[in-house]
């Protein structure tokens, strides 16, 4: 005799070991199974590769801000352009991206503009865009917490009877945390359309992912979530864009939540802070090189004829243009007003509050006279 | 106190004693019924109607999409909570046992306070976060905690802590109804204590502290569980000719200042009464904030009167930890009242 066992909501083998991948580092096809995912058209490529490209110039150009000391520090994902580009790019416009520091790209590609998503890392205000206005949470600094947002505004969402679905990022170290494993649970048990990309990105500051997580690749932590998850090429834009369309698709008809593990790495340090030579070779990095995201979709679509010369030309300016914006912007002075210390702490205010912001504003005024 | 009926009298059932745990479950209900944005949800709270019923008949009057049991993950509760809340709703999250909401530590104090903060006001999260506290029921260990000190201590927190069915009802409406976080400590001594009550009741908004016994000698300060100990030091305290006004400060953050500071310019004594430990407690903060107002009217310094600081006891050895009535006497005796 055996035990009655009920049947599962799902019943899912593992995802496979080698990443999903339809654009290989030589820009050809792979050989690759792609599990039933749709290669974008050539046109939506071109799309993606420019802003793979504008991104990259920006990181670049923000980073260097960063040294002059413009910023107070930035955490850069130059090599993970495909992640942040092609997931983001799947979003419809009334879904909602909750972000990770790191996810500069992501906001970008939301529209939100450069001086607002750059507030944070200059120090003028923690989150200085409108998240209403781009459906897109803050950017949250302790890692993993957003997972839960994401997964409580989808419910929310279900609840309603909306069609927004939630994406959010988080990365190979965050994986490791509880609140990863809570959200992955509730929002498998409530069936939230939800969509978590994690950016395995083989570092958590200095530390290895093989001293990170015992497990053999991250998405095989799906199954025992009872969603599926997929491995992709974080490295593909056409990978990417194809699964987190895939996922959304599978939302929006209310079969649950996915997670997609993105494999890719991290070209520099965390942030300005650490010194990546203490912690990795650089043949290292030599290697992952050539599976640039950028390169490998300029080939295929040069390969494919859709990019030139000319074309290319275009694409360089738009992204020089961006990275003047960003200069500008960043050089000019920002300016921050003491008084908005204890404007948003509560929606009513409070007797102590008030009694506080008095005396620094008497503390102001003195200084202006003297 | 005054209660002031809701509805017109015609409405209003004639006063029958009603628990604090029917009065919290009458405005649960009564805040679902009036906003369907409200939620409950949390560890046991649909089918079983939570471990103290505070949550009993919700779900099947409301349904599963308005009332459910979560997985047991209190990370997880808030931290969905705040993605609904971002999303329109106004979740009430129960965190079952005091010592149980810590696993949420990270999730209130990150976000649930920051939220409106970062946005510069614009993202509010209306969301009100149950936590059954205290002791004094023989509960195990951690399941008796006092954590008022670490909410109250997080700046975007409203700590709010009925003492009293009337105003566990007017309180708990009024926090579902805020578009401010709200920490809302239910002292879990206090659930099956009755009170001749009509509800609907309004009682006093809730940044107001409340004189629920008027004395002329020495003020003592309390809230949730420790006001009933307070009356009780006030009755004996009369029997020895100490006349001894009590405030129910009913919301520890904000801090009525108002209020309390008129009582002690009255009394020229004070005390402050919780059952968490003394050392960095919310009575350190009290005793500060009441002295650097009142300075000069004081006749003697602010005394606190509170549990050791050691973890909350087996059951056994509650009754040497928790302040007494006649711990309290003791206190106020050691002033020397002839100055």
């Amino acid at each position: 005799m055996t035990i009655d066992v009920p049947t599962s909501r799902s019943d899912r083998s593992l995802p496979q070991l080698q990443p999903v991948s339809f654009i290989g580092a030589n820009g050809q096809p792979t050989e690759v199974p792609t599990d039933g995912l749709r290669i974008p058209s050539d046109r939506t490529l071109l799309g993606l590769y420019q802003k793979m490209v504008q991104i990259r110039r920006f990181e670049a150009q923000v980073t260097h801000l960063t040294r002059q000391g413009r910023l107070a520090t930035y955490p850069s994902a130059a090599g993970q352009e495909a992640i942040e580009v092609g997931a983001t790019t799947a979003l419809a416009p009334g879904d909602w991206l909750f972000p990770t520091y790191r996810d500069t790209a992501a906001l970008l590609t939301r529209g939100v503009p450069v001086t607002e998503i750059l507030s944070a890392f200059r120090g003028d205000w923690h989150c200085g865009f409108d998240p209403n206005e781009y459906h897109t949470s803050p950017a949250a600094t302790p890692l993993a917490t957003q997972t839960l947002h994401a997964t409580g505004f989808a419910m929310a969402a279900k609840l309603k009877g909306e069609d927004a679905c939630t994406l959010t990022f988080l990365g190979d170290g965050a994986s490791s945390e509880g609140d990863t494993h809570e959200a992955f649970n509730f929002a498998s048990v409530w069936q939230t359309p939800t969509v978590f990309v994690l950016a395995n990105n083989q570092y958590a500051i200095s530390t290895p992912l093989r001293e990170q997580s015992n497990a053999t690749m991250l998405a095989d932590r799906a199954a025992g979530y009872g969603m599926p998850g997929l491995r992709v090429d974080g490295n593909d834009i056409a990978a990417v864009f194809a699964a987190v369309t895939a996922a959304l698709e599978r939302a929006r008809a209310g079969e649950g939540p996915t997670l997609i593990e993105c494999l890719t790495y991290r070209m520099e340090s965390h942030t300005n802070s650490d010194d990546p030579t203490k912690y990795r070779e650089a043949e290292e990095v030599e290697h992952w090189k050539q599976f640039d995201p950028i390169d490998r979709l300029e080939k295929h679509l040069r390969s494919a004829g859709v990019l030139d010369d000319e074309r290319a030309a275009e694409i360089t300016a738009s992204a020089e243009e961006l990275a003047t914006s960003v200069r500008d912007a960043m050089n000019t002075e920002a300016k921050v007003d003491p008084s908005e210390l204890f404007d948003y702490v509560y929606a009513n205010p409070r007797a102590n509050l008030v009694a506080q912001q008095a005396k620094l504003e008497a503390e102001l005024a003195a200084a202006a006279q003297s | 106190m005054t209660v002031t009926a809701l509805t017109t009298a015609e409405d209003v059932p004639a006063p029958a004693p009603v628990t604090m745990t029917k009065a919290l479950n009458q405005a649960l209900r009564d805040s679902l019924r009036e906003d369907e944005n409200v939620l409950v949800f949390g560890e046991d709270v649909g089918r079983l109607g939570g471990v103290f019923r505070v949550t009993e008949g919700l779900r099947k009057e409301f349904g599963p999409d308005r009332v459910w049991d979560s997985p047991l993950a209190e990370s997880g509760i808030v931290g969905t909570a705040i993605g609904m809340a971002m999303a329109g709703m106004r979740p009430v999250v129960e965190m079952q046992f005091d010592a149980y909401a810590y696993p949420a530590f990270e999730q209130i104090v990150s976000h649930v306070a920051k939220m409106r903060n970062r946005t510069k006001g614009q993202v509010s999260l209306p969301l009100t976060i149950r936590i059954p506290y205290a002791g004094d029921i023989g509960g195990v260990e951690h399941h008796s905690d006092s954590s008022e000190a670490y909410w109250c201590s997080t700046p975007g927190l409203t700590v709010i802590t009925p003492s009293n069915p009337a105003d566990a009802y007017s309180l708990l409406r009024e926090s579902i109804a805020s578009d401010d976080p709200v920490i809302f400590m239910e002292p879990k001594s206090r659930y099956w204590m009755k009170d001749e009550l009509s509800l609907p009741v309004q009682t006093a908004p809730t940044d107001r502290a409340q004189v629920v016994r008027v004395g002329s000698d020495v003020t003592l300060l309390a809230y949730g569980p420790t006001v009933r100990t307070a009356l009780a030091a006030a009755d004996d305290g009369a029997e020895h000719g100490l006349s001894i006004e009590v405030i129910d400060l009913r919301s520890l953050s904000p801090f009525d200042d108002e209020t309390v500071s008129a009582s002690v310019r009255k009394t020229s004594r004070a005390a402050i009464i919780h059952e968490a430990a003394q050392f960095g407690g919310y009575g350190a903060e009290v005793a500060a904030r009441v002295t650097e107002a009142n300075f000069t009217h004081l006749s003697a310094p602010i005394l606190r009167i509170t549990g050791f600081d050691v973890p909350y006891p087996s059951p056994k050895l509650e009754e040497y930890f928790l302040p007494t009535a006649e711990r309290i006497l003791d206190a106020l005796e050691s002033w020397d009242w002839e100055l």
